[in-house]
Order: structure tokens, then sequence, then C-alpha cells
């Protein structure tokens, strides 16, 4: 790659209680040698990193991937014909799908992404991750994949109280008897659609691991944590990287079996005994990216290489210790900024 | 590597565990036996040490060193 300046667009500016990836991923691309400029893809008409001083160059409001690939794609065209876009960095689980389905066109359109293929993307969904287990000989809790409440009565043994009942895309509640089950079966599907799915929890202290995949099977970063301060969405609000071989095993060989492309975050629940459960394979950055970004591997700007087709050589060091603690700070802005998101679409 | 060379500990006793990302303190006591641990000391010893820097009778020393090692083994800090 020359010295021309790439313009990246990212989304997920959604820098609120339950983070979205975003706001870190420019953060780390802006910490990197990458000459980029920085469009904001957002959904909402108050996404934060909208109007973060020096963070995006210009925002675009998209229509929810949920409106259709139509309107969606339309929209995406349209951004790309005034700014030329390079690379797309979609950052929400929601959104992944049209963007895996519709790489090719991209690519076509001059946009590139690195992003899981469909097949990837589907098999570790959470109601697939007992087939996954199998195929790829990891642990995970029990679980089930329930599109009725009336499941819940029933549910196979060994699954028992307490239990996770899961959203489809997000959100977790830990429930303990079949009355909360079903309130929240109903939360979830009304919210996420279905399947919900029921995971046996599971007693331990959750570690997660962020990683890069170059889709040939070689992990190209990985960095672990352990969340030190979690919110009441369950939500790091502070980690900690650590030095943890055995997590790092475990990350390697699922990347190297499903030969994994893109950014992925792996939730794991390491247990008193030492063993490892996957709870979540979430298939792209996560918000806490750029703690990775400040012990030593830049997973955005990796990202963004490989999306061009450059050889990213795998990196292996990282200081352990490092930590993060998010925090709260109240942007002023001004009522005409906000006028112009909502009248034009656009800033 | 032991599980005692692992730790991260500092002159103030703030002790981090890598693998695990956990952190404790100690006091200064419990820092000169980690230290002496960390020599391959024995038991005998280090509570002859402890009775020489810290001016406490061989029971009590004894005493303080077997709770702290309780203490590692818990937190499995120690093999």
């Amino acid at each position: 790659m020359g010295n021309e300046k790439l313009t990246i667009a990212v989304t997920g500016l959604n820098n609120i209680d339950s983070p979205g990836p975003g706001v870190p991923v420019i953060r780390g691309i802006k910490d990197s040698n990458l000459d980029a400029r920085i469009i904001g893809l957002a959904y909402e008409n108050l996404e934060p990193g909208i109007y973060m001083p020096r963070l995006v160059d210009k925002t675009y409001l998209m229509p929810f991937p949920s409106t259709g690939s139509e309107a969606f794609l339309k929209r995406l065209a349209y951004v790309h014909e005034k700014e030329q876009i390079d690379i797309v960095i979609p950052n929400f689980d929601s959104e992944l799908y049209l963007f895996i389905k519709f790489s090719d066109k991209l690519l076509e359109m001059g946009i590139h992404t690195f992003l899981p293929t469909m097949e990837q993307f589907e098999e570790r969904h959470k109601d697939n991750l007992p087939e996954f287990s199998k195929k790829y000989n990891i642990t995970v809790p029990e679980s089930k994949a329930i599109v009725n409440s009336k499941e819940l009565a029933n549910l196979p043994k060994p699954l028992s109280y307490p239990y996770w009942i899961k959203g489809k895309f997000y959100e977790a509640f830990k429930v303990i008897n079949n009355n909360q089950a079903v309130f929240y079966f109903n939360k979830l599907s009304a919210k996420w659609g279905l399947p919900v799915v029921v995971q046996q929890s599971i007693q331990g202290t959750e570690v997660n691991v962020v990683a890069l995949g170059d889709g040939k099977g070689n992990t190209v970063a990985a960095v672990p944590m352990r969340k030190q301060y979690i919110t009441d969405k369950g939500k790091a609000w502070g980690g900690i990287t650590l030095n943890d071989e055995r997590l790092l095993e475990i990350t390697h060989h699922i990347i190297r079996e499903t030969k994994w492309r893109g950014g992925m975050e792996l939730e794991m629940i390491k247990t008193d005994d030492g063993e490892y459960h996957l709870i979540e394979i979430n298939p792209r950055i996560p918000a806490w990216v750029y703690l990775a970004v400040g012990a030593g591997q830049n997973i955005p700007e990796m990202l963004c290489r490989l999306a061009l087709g450059e050889k990213v050589e795998s990196v292996t060091e990282y200081e352990f210790g490092k930590m993060f603690i998010r925090y709260s700070w109240d942007l002023i802005g001004d009522i005409s900024d906000f006028e112009k998101i909502i009248i034009f679409g656009e800033l | 590597m032991s599980k005692l060379n692992s730790l991260a500990i500092s002159d103030n006793g703030f002790i981090f565990k890598p693998a695990t990302g956990e952190s404790f303190t100690t006091n200064e006591m419990g820092l000169f036996i980690i230290n002496l641990l960390k020599e391959g000391k024995s038991g005998d010893e280090i509570i002859n040490a402890i009775t020489e820097d810290f001016e406490i009778d061989n029971v009590t020393a004894g005493r303080d060193l077997y709770e702290f090692l309780d203490f590692l083994k818990r937190e499995n800090m120690t093999d």
C-alpha cells in the first residue's frame, strides 16, 4: 500500500452504556500509521460518536438493516458515491448478515471488507453452539434453542436452574424459575426475534479474548481479558489483560479449525477447576478492542490491512496487566448539528 | 515457571496474578515471606528469618508463616 489517504467507514458509533465498537475501532485506526479519513455510519441520530470532536470526518445516517437490503445498499451506494469508501468495518451483529451477503457486490464497487464467511457466521450462532462444540471439539455449556415459551417448562436434562436465557443477537438474563424464564423469553423474542437460547449457567470467572483470523487458519492477533467491573447490562466497564496460555491455545485452535476470517470475540467461563467453557462467539471486534491496542496489538489497523489484501504478520506479544476503565463524559453540542443529522441525514 | 514466580509483586506489597487478572495486597511480612519462598528457603529458615527481622518469637513467626502459606494456597498462588 502506498501513502494514499484511505477512506474508512465504520458503524457502531453508539458509545453508550452498552457501547458499540465503532469509537474504539476508530481510535485504533487513528493511533496507527494508516492515513485515514473516517466516515461514520450511524443508525440513530444521537449516537455519541457522531458528535465526538476529531473522531469522524463525516457521518451519514443509515437505514436499519431490518428495513431490507435494497434500502441499505442504496444508502451505502450514495455514501460511497460521495466519499469513495475504501474499507467498511461493520460492528453490529445485526448488520453483519447483510455485509457478508453483499461483500462481493461491495468489492465490485471498490469497498473492501474483512468479514467471516456466511458459513462461519451461521455456525457460531448461539443456537448452533452445541453442533459447533461437537464439530470443533470445544467445551460449551448445555444449551437449547427454543421458539415457544411452553418449552421452558420441559427443558431436557441436564439443563437446570439457574440458567441464562439469551436473545438472538444481544442481551441475556439469568433466571431461577419458570416465571422469570417466561417473562424474559417474551421480552427477548419481542426485541430480537426467535429463537431464544437457554444456556446452563456455569460457575466461574468470565474471561474474553479479542482475536483476528486471516481466513487461512492463522491467528493474526489475540489478547485475553478479564472483566473487572461489570455493568447491570453485563458489559465490561473495566478490564485487564491476562497472561492465560490455555485461553490463547483455545483461541488458536478455534481460528485454525474454522479458518476464521475477521475479528472475533470469544466469551468463556473459566471454572475453579481450570476448565474453559465457551459461552459465545461474537463475529466481530468487541467494544473493548482499544485495550488490545493499548496492550500492543492494533487489531483495527491489522484488519484494515488484511481487507486491502496486504500481508500481515501474526503478532503474539502483548502487555499483560494493562487495564481499561470506561467513563462517561458530557459532550456539549449545538442544535444546528443535531438539525443537520435530522434533516439531511448527514453531518 | 512456578506459580509464585509468575506473580507480579511490587515493593508496596501489591500482588498481581497475570493468569487470572486478580490482585491482592500484603503487608511487609507477607512480602518478606514471598521473597524467601522464591529463594527456595525452608519453613524453618523462614521462621528464623522472621524472628530476627521482625523481633517476634518462634511460635508467633510460625503461626504467621503458616497462615500466610494457607492464604497463598487458597488463592492458588503456590504449586
